[in-house]
């Protein structure tokens, strides 16, 4: 190591990404671990409105989430045994999901569905109790409880078992465990990322990214609700096309059937768009889901800033020390200290004094040192398990999108369909005229 | 091209109109009607004379008067309820031998010092006997057809002369030598020339003749063609009121009332649509844009993200050729009709004027016949004949415009569906393309991942 050098190694165990002995194809896989999902099923069933009252004492309108766990081995007789099930709320999940991101920082950790409706096109209810919304709010659960089940290293986790078992119990452990008072300080997150000098490059590009990723999936969220917005008008407007078709058809005699029945047509192809629309919910839940993941992804990366940044600060304070026991040792002075020039203005101090202060800082390299060597494996260990996370995101991240895009794709050739077929069949009226 | 074709200055002649597709005698009292001609003697010509108008006159009874029971089979017939009739009517257009065929195309700009303005080719063919030549080529502007317009009028006063795409635009706001514009009014000229070349009676009406064969049209001067019941209908002065018009005639009105409204409407409904459309293309090409973005910041991900961009962007050009569609066909028609329906309202109106006019001389002869015993004067002769003979032209003209606007209207909707049709068939067409795309690129994907 080179610790001698006026540079202290401020790198990451000085290893190289290629050799980490994690990480030894081309393509990463990830680490086959077996994971709870393997032994339990997971599901939000149900939801329910309750009453009751909140912090603040007032009575409040909820809902709760009904989550079922079903081991996944049949029962000695063959058959699939009965399923556990507790009531949760939304705010329950924010606090596992918090203590998750507390206790795992080198993961990234699954969002939430989102707290309020947003990116709302026109006439699509931004209500929390809209029943569309809670539906919608279900699968989004069902989809976090079952991607962190799954996950190799957070379905270990106990409290997250508590979660899924214990109604009662489990926020009492979840204080418990202090993750509160553990959680990273805002400002020297903040601190970290403008002041740190060696960050992993790998981690710097990745923060990158996850900017990137969250740019364009808030801006196609926005973009698509715009167009939703309109195409709801078009098909609407066409809904005119009905009125003015039957008042005509009353006109004539001879077109007048023809009309008639087109109007019909037109009034259920303006009808028409509203299921269409609401169907396509699903897609923008699922980019929703990956803006959120940027998030869950730049706080990797700010961890490992602020551990790379907490090494430094380590290694800094390291060698001042050091430095300070040189000066002591051999009398001279590279260093300003205070001590320094005041013993030079006021005379040099006693040698008992002198030694006394040779024994503290050794002490304090000491216990410096170690510091370092804590803060360095600390580094090391979020680098190497962070990495692999990482990897393992984008993989997932590229498998789901694609299957996305290809949901929205098959959902575009089902509303083409069906808009081909309500045009041909106006068209038949039309030629019965 | 007709049994007994009417030549220039000579009206129908002889038996029912040619252009009714029911041989019935056009009024409720046959005696007086079974002939609509104009008489060229002194002499009573029509097939009732004198004395069976003298009955009719001393009951005081404007002849036009229909009793109820004819006013219903009157109502039928025109409101074409039979399919019968409507074949019937199909048929014999379709066995009707066209000998004069007409086109408007190939604008041309002509610029002088003056002025600049646009011409049209007008082409002709015919084997008719009234032309010189079989085929003409000669160039015509939008003033000449108006002048066409004008003089059919005029002289044909009792027809329904089809309508000329607007006179005036806005300048600033249409552009007058757009191609779009100038594609759009020669389709309109193009579709009145025919209509009008399609007409039994106006096609064979000399001003059409000359727009079509003269190398100078003498506008100024105007040719003195006036048919007899023209001139004597232009003669027909104000002033007499309509005490009763026959309901057959307020049912035409209030129809064309009622179809201007919806007609109104559905210009306004193609006009929302639109700018819906537009609105909505607008806002999907910036959409497809940001997948297109996007796809620049990942790698796995570029080929299925660039896809995506480049279908919306293929939906942006099929819905563009729609709202192109729409506006250059479905929008003039509309137009088209509304005009249509104004020009019809102004031959009911002048029918109305007819009407009157004989009814009032009538009374007045009556009155004068009473207390000086005179005989009927020849002048109410004239009128009753020529409001008979208006009767008969209108409601013929009316059932070839029905007839006309139900097959205009049936195509104009038809291709707007197909047209609609067209469009989801193109977007469906490429997100299919787009879908094995996607699903051969997933399988590429998993199978890299599977094979470490």
């Amino acid at each position: 190591m080179a610790e001698e050098r006026g540079d202290p190694s401020e790198r990451t165990g000085g290893s190289d990404p290629m050799e980490d002995p994690l990480e030894d194809h081309q393509h990463t896989t990830v680490m086959v671990v077996s994971s709870l999902s393997s032994r339990l099923e997971v599901s939000v069933a149900e939801t329910e409105k309750r009453n009751g009252k909140n912090a603040m004492n007032m009575q409040e309108t909820f809902t709760v989430y009904l989550v079922e766990t079903r081991p996944v081995e049949p029962l000695a007789d063959g058959r699939q045994p009965a399923p556990d099930s507790l009531w949760r709320r939304y705010s329950e999940f924010e606090i596992l999901r918090s203590y998750l991101l507390v206790t795992y920082p080198a993961v990234v950790v699954s969002p939430l569905p989102e707290k309020r409706a947003e990116f709302v096109w026109h006439k699509l209810s931004a209500d929390n109790m809209d029943p569309d919304f809670v539906e919608r709010r279900r699968v989004g659960l069902e989809n976090f409880l079952q991607r962190v089940t799954s996950h190799p290293v957070l379905s270990h986790d106990s409290i997250l078992y508590q979660f899924l078992t214990e109604e009662q119990g489990w926020k009492e452990a979840v204080y418990d465990t202090g993750f509160q008072d553990k959680a990273d300080s805002r400002l020297r997150a903040l601190s970290a990322t403008f002041r740190v000098r060696n960050p992993d490059r790998r981690f710097v590009e990745m923060k990158h990214y996850s900017d990137e990723l969250q740019s364009h999936t808030s801006q196609l969220l926005r973009a698509r609700a715009r167009v939703a917005d309109r195409l709801y008008g078009v098909y609407k407007v066409h809904g005119n096309y009905g009125r003015v078709f039957s008042e005509w058809s009353v006109l004539e005699k001879q077109m007048g059937d023809g009309l008639q029945s087109a109007g019909h047509h037109m009034d259920a192809y303006a009808a028409s768009i509203d299921d269409i629309l609401e169907e396509a919910e699903h897609y923008g839940d699922q980019l929703k889901e990956y803006l959120f993941y940027a998030e869950a992804l730049r706080a990797v990366c700010r961890k490992h800033e602020l551990s790379q940044y907490e090494l430094e600060l380590a290694c800094q304070d390291l060698l001042s020390k050091k430095q300070q026991r040189e000066e002591l040792a051999t009398g001279s002075v590279r260093t300003f200290s205070l001590k320094g020039m005041t013993s030079k203005l006021f005379g040099q101090e006693a040698p008992e004094q002198r030694e006394a202060r040779l024994h503290l800082l050794e002490e304090q390299i000491s216990e410096g040192e170690q510091a370092v060597e804590e803060r360095r494996s600390e580094c090391q260990v979020h680098v190497g398990g962070a990495w692999v996370d990482v990897q393992r995101f984008r993989q997932q991240k590229d498998r789901d999108i694609r299957e996305a895009l290809i949901g929205y794709a098959l959902m575009q050739i089902s509303m083409c369909k069906k808009g081909v077929q309500m045009w041909s069949n106006t068209k038949e009226c039309f030629l019965k005229m | 091209m007709i049994v007994g074709a009417p030549r220039g200055l000579q009206p129908v002649t002889g038996t029912t109109h040619p252009l009714s597709a029911v041989q019935e005698t056009l009024s409720p009292v046959p005696d007086v009607t079974a002939s609509c001609h104009i008489p060229n003697s002194s002499s009573s010509s029509s097939g009732g004379g004198g004395g069976d108008k003298e009955v009719v006159l001393t009951n005081g009874k404007p002849v036009e008067t229909s009793s109820p029971a004819s006013a219903s089979s009157l109502l039928n017939r025109l409101q074409l309820d039979d399919d019968l009739e409507a074949d019937t009517l199909d048929l014999y257009a379709s066995t009707e031998t066209r000998d004069l065929f007409v086109t408007v195309d190939d604008p041309k700009k002509h610029v002088s010092t003056m002025e600049t303005y646009i011409t049209y080719r007008v082409s002709t063919k015919t084997s008719r006997i009234e032309f010189d030549l079989p085929e003409y080529n000669l160039r015509r502007r939008y003033q000449d057809f108006d002048w066409l317009r004008m003089k059919l009028e005029d002289s044909q006063p009792t027809h329904l002369i089809p309508p000329l795409p607007e006179k005036f635009v806005m300048k600033g706001v249409v552009d007058r030598f757009s191609e779009e514009f100038v594609e759009t009014r020669m389709k309109a000229l193009d579709k009145f020339l025919k209509r009008v070349a399609d007409h039994p009676v106006l096609s064979f009406n000399p001003h059409l003749n000359a727009f079509l064969t003269a190398k100078d049209l003498n506008k100024r001067q105007g040719l003195a063609l006036l048919t007899k019941v023209g001139e004597s209908v232009k003669q027909a002065a104000g002033g007499y009121k309509l005490r009763a018009r026959p309901p057959e005639y307020c049912v035409m009105g209030e129809y064309l009332d009622t179809f201007n409204q919806k007609l109104g409407t559905m210009d306004r409904i193609a006009q929302r649509i639109l700018k819906e459309q537009t609105e909505y293309l607008v806002e999907l090409r910036e959409y497809g844009s940001v997948y297109a973005g996007w796809a620049g910041s990942e790698d796995a991900l570029t080929r299925p993200l660039e896809g995506v961009a480049g279908c919306v962007s293929t939906c942006c050009g099929a819905m563009e050729d729609l709202s192109e569609g729409m506006s250059q066909e479905l929008l003039p028609v509309l137009r088209e009709y509304v005009l249509y329906i104004e020009s019809m309202k102004n031959v009911l109106k002048k029918r109305d004027q007819s009407q009157a006019e004989y009814e009032g001389r009538l009374e007045a002869a009556v009155i004068r016949k009473q207390e000086e015993k005179t005989p009927v004067p020849v002048e109410v002769e004239k009128c009753q004949d020529r409001v008979e003979c208006f009767n008969a032209d209108l409601k013929a003209d009316w059932e070839r415009w029905q007839s006309n606007k139900r097959q205009d209207f049936r195509q104009l909707l038809t291709s707007m569906a197909d047209k609609n049709i067209n469009y989801f068939e193109k977007c469906q067409s490429a997100w299919e393309s787009l879908v094995s795309q996607l699903q051969d690129d997933q399988a590429e994907n998993t199978n890299e991942t599977n094979c470490d």
